[in-house]
């Protein structure tokens, strides 16, 4: 996996996670190019489609576009399990989580993504055993004030 | 100075924004404070100030005033600035930075701290976005870590690992020994990530692929320990035990199988138990039915395991999933060169999908059918294509057009459906076809002798029809300057002829002329054409006078060319006549014409090369023969031991020269309706490499009116692995042999 891009359908961006060195040029140039091409897709496509040298992987989840860029060698149809078992990681962190949960927490789903993907491969394929990882991470944070388990910034 | 604002009242704040100053505005503002903030190197709130620096990069703005201070934070105690050091190091910083290198020593001090995810913040940072200088400094702690019996680092190790060979190739020996037991572990994360190491591992050395081959056995009982297992909750997906682990491990067999007998068999039985048993209702057991087809195409497995692999895509083309449907052509298109009947029998479901709603698999389904034309189907197969380019997007219709010249090119059955099949392709995409087709439609249709009336008066009448779309209009041009005498003599034999006058002829070449649909180079076409005319057809006058007026036309090119058209009637009318004479025959020459964008699937397509081959020159008396790299085969025509002397037989020998045996081997030929033909069997069917033996085989042609013998001939054979055909005309047979 090249990279993994979170946006709305808005083309607002609500992550970006790069396995390989860009410069913010081609990274935002990148951006551009796959957000516009995954938005016009009508609603009943096919989820793969080829873009340059790659393999863009993408599912709609509610407002969010979830969307990965393959190299040839890729396997699409587990990549569309990976992209659910991140929403299902999401899901179980934030509990029913939707695009605000994102937004304003955007460096929690960072930090589960870490948990789920490093260098663009899977490191763990347990749903319980990321969760578990993240609930003692959470508790290691030195909490500052009113919230106890949620740090605040 | 009052406490920074948290992040998520930032967030709040920004997201009221009403337009994109206002938001602007806001950042700027904010900003300002954080830069103010970092100045005072307040340690309490660095955290805080950090993590909206990164909300507001994501929206698009500069960050880069927050690096070091994303360093800072990584060099804290405190767990808390960690977590937020780490992500922005990994989103802010990148081996283009110098400030990069000074990370190395925090996260060489983290990997080897007392808590486990401090250790894992820096083995993923590592793992992401480290430098190749990053790699090379922490190597040996990674491979450390990779022997730690805490599986919670061991996987990450072992992706950090990865990610240091990929970036540092020389540094993959060190990681060998920690290697040893990785697959004994229990725990799937490691397993897996240590799989996707090994892979790795394989990819890149073939020393490290020969050392690892011993692992099949323990990677297929592990593969039938999943598939044996029962329900496991923990890594349980649709009723499929750990399909991500399944999935790796199917890649991995595949490395390690590809050109291994040993290997491939011992995986055989695996492969056919995956194949047969996983549920297929779900996305996730496609995906590993998905796998496993790759691995069985990929690897030296038995004809019956492919024939399971190829029927498996065929039932995913019918598969009402899209994604299913789109991934059987993807694989398909791979295997098309290696297993071609196979797919063949899938023909018909494969050009249904080029009615599909779907884009991808539309341009899937094309590339595919293109693979599939061969000389039994192209008429059914034309006719599909053609439709499909009536049909189908602009974005297809270039890559489409040159497909069908190609196929049409190699497979057409007779001269006339070649040119109906040109003329059809540029009456419909005719604005879409590539420059490059015009000068190869030029030389076909030069070299089709015969159908030069019926060519030119259907691009005249289609010129009739509609002049904007260019490479019709350029190729008309040409033709109706080359062949306009037939035009309007009337002599047409393939349809009815048309009655047109020299006058009308004029009228619509000067009409493109003058035109605004006609780019520079149409004018220059017909510009060409109108003066070829002039010792084709009896209005000289009027010829002379258009090439007259455009002598002084702004464009440039044009002006030259009437000038000097004008000089060849004022002072070399003497010359002109041969100057304008008919084209001679073109040599075909060695590079193809349309770039090769349909076969998308790497092989390069050594048939067209070799049937752009022209048979040899005739050689003295009674051999006769057909030479290529290598291959050559002889005719030796015995003609008097024979009783009825209206009976010619004919053994050929085919040898070979090249290294590699020719195999399924079979000549085919042809002969004119005159004639008769028998075929007698062959002596073998394996032409031996190096000239270690011959095939022969003996023909008997009957020739009762005792004609000229022509005889067209096919070969089939698989050479180097890959079939090939090749087609030629033999005409030079001696006076003998039918006399």
């Amino acid at each position: 996996m090249r990279f993994l891009l979170l946006f709305s359908r808005q083309g607002k961006l609500r992550l970006q996670k790069w396995f390989t060195a860009l410069s913010d040029r081609d990274k935002k140039k990148i951006i551009r190019d796959v957000m516009q091409m995954v938005l016009v897709r009508p609603p009943k496509s096919c989820n793969f489609l080829q873009w340059r040298d790659l393999k863009i992987v993408y599912r709609r989840y509610a407002s969010l576009y979830f969307c990965c860029g393959l190299e040839q060698g890729d396997n699409e149809l587990i990549t569309l399990e990976l992209l659910h078992r991140y929403v299902e990681l999401l899901d179980q962190y934030f509990g029913n989580v939707c695009e605000l949960d994102i937004i304003f927490n955007f460096e929690k789903a960072y930090f589960i993504l870490d948990e789920f993907i490093i260098g663009g491969e899977v490191q763990e394929t347990s749903k319980a055993s990321v969760a578990k990882s993240m609930e003692e991470a959470d508790s290691l944070q030195e909490t500052m004030e009113e919230y106890l388990n949620k740090p605040t910034y | 100075m009052p406490a920074p604002i948290r992040l998520r009242e930032l967030i709040r704040t920004i997201r009221t924004a009403r337009t994109q100053a206002e938001e602007r505005e806001m950042i700027q503002k904010e900003c300002a404070a954080i830069r103010s903030s970092f100045r005072e190197e307040d340690n309490t709130y660095r955290c805080r100030n950090v993590a909206k620096l990164l909300y507001m990069h994501m929206l698009g703005y500069p960050a880069h005033f927050g690096q070091l201070e994303c360093l800072k934070l990584i060099a804290s105690q405190k767990f808390t600035d960690k977590r937020i050091g780490y992500l922005g190091a990994m989103l802010l910083l990148d081996e283009r930075q110098d400030v990069h290198l000074l990370m190395t020593n925090c996260i060489k001090n983290d990997l080897n701290h007392s808590t486990q995810y401090v250790q894992g913040l820096a083995l993923c940072t590592l793992g992401c976005m480290g430098s190749s200088e990053m790699c090379r400094d922490l190597a040996g702690e990674v491979e450390k870590l990779l022997k730690t019996s805490n599986s919670y680092l061991r996987k990450k190790a072992a992706l950090c690992a990865v990610h240091v060979i990929r970036k540092v190739p020389e540094l993959m020996e060190m990681f060998l020994p920690a290697t040893k037991n990785l697959l004994s572990e229990k725990n799937h994360g490691v397993l897996h990530t240590s799989v996707v190491l090994l892979t790795e591992m394989c990819e890149r050395s073939p020393d490290m692929l020969s050392h690892f081959r011993k692992l099949v056995p323990q990677l297929v009982r592990i593969l039938k320990n999943l598939i044996m297992s029962g329900y496991s909750p923990e890594h349980d997906v649709s009723g499929i035990s750990d399909p991500f682990l399944q999935v790796r491990i199917l890649r991995l067999l595949r490395i390690l199988g590809k050109g291994d007998d040993d290997s491939s068999e011992a995986m055989n039985d695996i492969l056919a138990q995956v194949a047969t048993n996983t549920e297929t209702s779900k996305n996730v057991g496609n995906a590993i039915l998905y796998e496993t087809v790759l691995t069985i195409m990929d690897i030296k497995s038995e004809s019956g395991l492919r024939v399971l692999a190829i029927n498996i895509l065929g039932r995913f083309l019918l598969n009402n999933d899209k994604n299913i449907r789109y991934v059987a052509l993807t694989s398909l298109l791979k295997t098309v060169q290696t297993d071609h009947n196979a797919v063949q029998r899938h023909r018909s479901t494969i050009v249904d999908c080029l009615k599909d709603l779907d884009v991808s698999i539309k341009r899937r389904a094309m590339e595919l059918s293109f693979a599939l034309v061969n000389g039994n189907n192209i008429r059914g197969m034309m006719k599909e294509l053609l439709y499909f380019l009536d049909s189908c997007d602009p974005d297809f219709k270039a890559d489409c057009a040159s497909g069908i010249f190609l196929a049409a090119e190699k497979y057409a059955p007779s001269k006339r459906w070649h040119i109906d099949t040109i003329m059809r392709v540029l009456t419909t995409a005719g604005s879409y076809v590539r420059d490059d087709s015009v000068p190869n439609l030029i030389q076909l249709i030069t070299n089709s002798v015969e159908m030069h009336a019926y060519t030119v008066q259907r691009l005249y009448k289609a010129l009739l029809d509609d002049i904007s779309q260019q490479p019709l209009v350029q190729v008309a041009s040409w033709c109706i300057g080359e062949y306009g005498d037939l035009l309007v003599s009337g002599q047409c034999e393939e349809e009815e002829p048309i009655q047109v006058s020299e006058d009308e002829v004029l009228d619509v070449l000067e009409g493109l002329l003058v035109s605004n649909l006609s780019t520079p180079v149409t004018r220059g076409y017909s510009l060409t054409a109108i003066m070829k005319l002039s010792t084709r057809f009896s209005s000289l006058n009027r010829i002379k006078k258009v090439v007259s007026i455009y002598g002084s036309s702004i464009d440039v090119e044009l002006q030259q060319r009437a000038v000097e058209y004008n000089a060849l009637f004022k002072k070399y009318d003497h010359m002109r006549p041969a100057l304008l004479e008919r084209m001679p025959i073109m040599e075909k020459t060695a590079t193809n014409g349309p770039s090769e964008t349909v076969q998308t699937n790497g092989e390069t397509d050594s048939t067209i090369l070799d049937t752009k081959h022209l048979p040899s020159i005739s050689q003295p008396a009674s051999q006769v023969g057909f030479l290529k790299h290598g291959f050559s085969i002889q005719t030796c025509a015995h003609f008097r031991s024979n009783p009825n002397p209206n009976i010619a037989v004919i053994t050929i020998h085919a040898t070979n020269s090249t290294e590699a045996d020719m195999t399924e081997f079979v000549f085919q030929a042809a002969v004119p309706k005159t004639f008769q033909l028998q075929l007698l069997s062959p002596s073998s069917n394996v032409v031996p490499a190096f000239n270690q033996g011959s095939v022969t085989q003996v023909i008997r042609v009957l020739n009762p009116q005792k004609q000229q013998l022509r005889m067209r001939i096919k070969l089939t054979y698989t050479h180097k692995g890959s079939p090939v055909q090749d087609l030629a005309e033999v005409n030079n047979f001696p006076p003998q042999s039918w006399q």
